[in-house]
């Protein structure tokens, strides 16, 4: 009895091509030629592969372009407060961690005012998947600096262009314990969508960075910017080694080079399971007598 | 001090924290409750977490506690500090029981009874210092007739763990105190009445019992931060709710709790955090969240002395104004508070109840001063909770999360649920959760999750009223407040003074109508409370007609039943 649950129970169980995962209701909401398109195109191809029952999808974002999209997915979905979907992923899947759960999000969204979020959810191996949709900016308020731009970009809150370092999502959850680490170029649909998919099918806290063009605010990062400095991974470089994976970075950044594809995997106990583990530790069910609680305060 | 009486006695006890002060309070506290007396303990913690000075009050009585009493009518002092520190309170007619020989010699105030006992000398002549709390818990039980057959049963019970050497040590203790005792002349009239039936109780803190009710009422899912002075109700629901097959997860900061919580909710699971002002400031935005998306879920304040870190371990009622308005927007809640240990569990139970009916935040408001204090209530039966579930979809025709209906309320659905797909959204939408932004959308929005708070009033029982007829003055209070008050008005009475009293439970939405009447019963009414600006009196004056005359404290303490006394006393005049 007391079987783990697993969102794993509910792959497989549908024969959807990508379009029947693709919820028409909600106009299309982002600019022409934005990057974001191509995360949409990933990720209805990823849930497409896993055959998952949409049913038992839950997809939750945060606030910014980004975040717009869970309208476009066939699933049950949230579209939360600026910088706190990871939090309230995590509780949709403790408390039912048999439901697959997918946040999405911006670099702003995610990085600035959600990053004191972001260790925990890696550290403590949170059975979802986080697709971070990096463009280096902040898009919905009309381009301003993200944590992720590039220093010298002029923005309309640094007209006279920036000052700080951005810093580097990848790096900063291999350091903070996630378990799954993979990037890719938006526009690069294949590799996302084998990315996002491999990353639902991992046990634990799995963090997709694709690098998503913003052409409206941001005139930096282009797609053919993007594309042309993304190097796949060496295929003899071992994803089971989180400092091999650190070292990739920190060398393709040193060559203004960015490493795409899967660059850390590892396996540890997610928090759902050692919870589950801790209920049957103390012999717990709903049928526990209350009475045998209630006892305890007798004086 | 209101005179010697043979039914009541409050014993303080005072020392160095890590003396074991805290233990002889429980011990005595757990005792007396054995023994069939009713118990109403308070206590004081350093705000350091080594040494300090620690203070642990019991009140005990043959007859029903509301309160804490006025002040102590027996003084243990475990040292110096504990004696400096209550020496202003020894006034003539009460007791002090003290270490001697020590570092201190008091000097004993005219018409003050003092009985010295080697405390520590005795523990070091049993080559077991840490004895000492014992020695001091047996005199006091030979002095004031503590129920010591009791005290007995309750050490075998809570050292047994510890082994049989340890039973016995401190049983010896408890003797050695009592001979002690035994030899000196009782020379004061302090003594514990007989109790008069032994019923079926628990002794449970504030924060204890708050977990127990959020349990009995079917909790699910808890996230916690930690925060003085709530932190006990995440510790009580860490132990037990995974006996229940529940989960607690420890978040990063109150904004990811909240967060977290509205997850769970979504998810179709009853979900709770608790928090102090602090806490509750940060949780706001996703307060706000929870009202437009009409996710059920329980926020337990346990208010502390501010603004700001204020005082962190001090009583206060001070965020009434942020349970009710602190939000952006134009959002709604319903915001409970608890009077008492009672309440704590009961009005947890209720609160999960209204969260669930009428999906959104409900706020339970409870303070400092109860957060720590015990007292016994009756044997709660589970069975005897009524518990509800939030409405869910039939499964008939095609799902609309938030469809109108007459009383608001819309079905909800459970993620997994074929034909249930929907989002919940922070934005304004229409009635299957897509975004809309026009004006007769958000108008009719705002008026459905408004429309939902207009029937809670019926789903809470009617606001207490103390006393009957016309009075010439009306007490209106909340929070532990009500307790002391309680007491107030019965001494009151007992004087031939024409007092009445009105406690309020639900403070959000403010039942409006048991307001105007009580106070066309009343020739003058009197609100006090504990906090600077009066927030209930604002609330009061600004939704009903009523004018009551505000009186506030804010000294980190709670109201005793004399201050209150010789308030009304002052305005009847």
């Amino acid at each position: 009895m007391n079987a783990i649950l697993q969102p794993h129970q509910h792959f497989n169980k549908v024969d959807f091509k990508p379009k029947d995962y693709k919820d028409e209701k909600t106009p299309s909401f982002w600019c022409a030629g934005c990057g974001h398109y191509g995360v949409l195109t990933g990720l209805l191809r990823a849930l497409s592969e896993l055959g998952v029952d949409p049913n038992h999808l839950v997809s939750v974002s945060g606030i910014g372009c980004s975040s717009r999209l869970p309208y476009f997915v066939n699933s049950y979905k949230m579209h939360t407060l600026h910088g706190r979907a990871g939090p309230v992923a995590t509780g949709v899947h403790l408390a039912r961690p048999d439901l697959a759960v997918v946040v999405t999000g911006g670099d702003g969204d995610g990085f600035s005012i959600g990053g004191g979020h972001m260790p925990h959810l890696a550290r403590k191996n949170i059975n979802i998947t986080y697709i971070l949709m990096d463009n280096h900016v902040y898009g919905l308020t009309k381009g301003q600096c993200s944590p992720t731009s590039r220093e010298e970009m002029k923005a309309a809150v640094t007209p006279y262009g920036g000052m700080e370092e951005p810093l580097d999502p990848i790096l900063y959850m291999l350091t903070y314990g996630a378990t799954f680490v993979g990037q890719a170029f938006a526009g690069n649909a294949k590799l996302g969508a084998q990315l996002i998919k491999e990353g639902m099918e991992h046990k634990g806290f799995s963090f997709i960075n694709l690098l998503s063009q913003c052409p409206s605010f941001n005139e930096l990062d282009t797609a053919l910017s993007f594309r042309n400095a993304c190097d796949q991974v060496d295929a003899a470089h071992d994803i089971s080694d989180r400092n091999a994976a650190m070292q990739v970075v920190y060398k393709a950044k040193q060559e203004g080079r960015i490493p795409t594809g899967l660059l850390y995997k590892s396996e540890r106990p997610a928090l759902h399971e050692r919870m589950a583990e801790l209920v049957k530790r103390v012999g717990g069910s709903k049928d526990y007598d209350l009475r045998k609680i209630i006892d305890l305060a007798r004086p | 001090m209101q005179g010697i009486t043979k039914n009541d006695l409050i014993i303080r006890i005072g020392g160095e924290g890590g003396e074991g002060v805290i233990s002889v309070g429980d011990f005595i506290t757990q005792a007396c409750a054995r023994a069939g007396l009713d118990v109403y303990t308070f206590k004081t913690f350093p705000a350091e977490i080594k040494g300090g000075y620690a203070m642990y009050q019991v009140r005990a009585s043959t007859e029903r506690l509301y309160n804490q009493g006025d002040t102590f009518d027996v003084l243990c002092a475990f040292n110096g500090e504990a004696y400096n520190m209550n020496r202003a309170s020894l006034k003539p007619g009460t007791t002090i029981v003290y270490d001697s020989p020590s570092d201190f010699t008091p000097d004993i105030p005219p018409g003050v009874h003092a009985y010295p006992i080697p405390m520590t000398q005795t523990a070091k002549e049993m080559n077991n210092l840490r004895a000492k709390n014992m020695v001091a818990m047996g005199a006091l039980s030979v002095l004031f007739n503590i129920p010591v057959e009791a005290l007995r049963e309750v050490i075998v019970t809570k050292f047994s763990r510890k082994g049989e050497d340890v039973v016995k040590g401190n049983l010896v203790a408890l003797e050695r105190g009592r001979e002690l005792a035994a030899a000196l002349k009782k020379t004061d009239t302090w003594t514990l009445g007989t109790p008069k039936s032994k019923n079926e109780v628990i002794v449970m803190s504030g924060n204890n019992a708050i977990g127990l009710g959020a349990i009995i009422a079917g909790l699910d899912f808890f996230s916690a931060y930690p925060i003085t002075p709530a932190t006990e109700v995440a510790i009580y629901v860490a132990k037990h709710l995974p006996k229940r097959g529940g989960t607690l997860i420890q978040a990063e900061d109150e904004i990811a709790s909240i967060s977290q919580v509205l997850g769970a909710s979504y998810a179709g699971k009853k979900a709770m955090t608790s928090t102090s002002g602090p806490g509750l400031a940060l949780m706001g935005e996703m307060l706000g969240m929870a009202f437009m998306a009409e996710l059920p879920c329980v926020v337990v304040d346990v208010q502390r002395g501010g603004p700001s870190t204020g005082l962190p371990t001090k009583h206060e009622q001070s965020d009434l104004f942020m349970a009710v308005h602190g939000g952006h927007g134009d959002a709604g809640r319903i915001v409970l508070s608890v009077e008492s240990i009672q309440d704590c569990i009961d009005l947890t139970v209720v609160a999960f109840n209204l969260a669930e009916k009428y999906q959104c935040p409900v706020l339970l408001l409870s303070d400092g001063s109860l957060a720590f204090s015990t007292q016994n209530v009756p044997y709660p039966d589970p069975a005897n909770y009524k518990l509800v579930e939030r409405e869910r979809w039939n499964g008939e025709g095609e799902y609309q999360r938030y469809k109108f209906t007459e009383d608001g309320i819309s079905p909800m659905v459970d993620p997994g649920t074929p034909g249930g797909l929907h989002i919940a959204t922070g934005l304004e939408h229409n009635e299957s959760g897509l975004p809309s932004y026009t004006s007769a959308n958000h108008e009719a929005m705002q008026d459905k999750r408004f429309r939902k708070l207009k029937n809670v009033v019926n789903d809470v029982d009617p606001t207490e009223v103390d006393g009957d007829g016309a009075a010439d003055l009306g007490v209106i209070a909340w929070g532990s407040t009500i307790g002391v008050v309680r007491e107030a008005l019965q001494r009151l009475r007992a004087e031939g003074y024409k007092v009445k009293g009105f406690y309020p439970k639900l403070l959000n939405p403010l039942p409006v109508q048991q307001f105007e009447d009580f106070g066309a019963s009343c020739k003058q009414l009197l609100l006090p409370e504990v906090n600077f600006q009066g927030q209930l009196a604002h609330f009061v004056r600004a939704e009903t007609s009523l004018r009551p005359q505000s009186y506030t404290i804010c000294g980190g303490m709670p109201f005793t039943p004399e201050m209150i006394v010789n308030k009304v006393k002052e305005i009847l005049a």
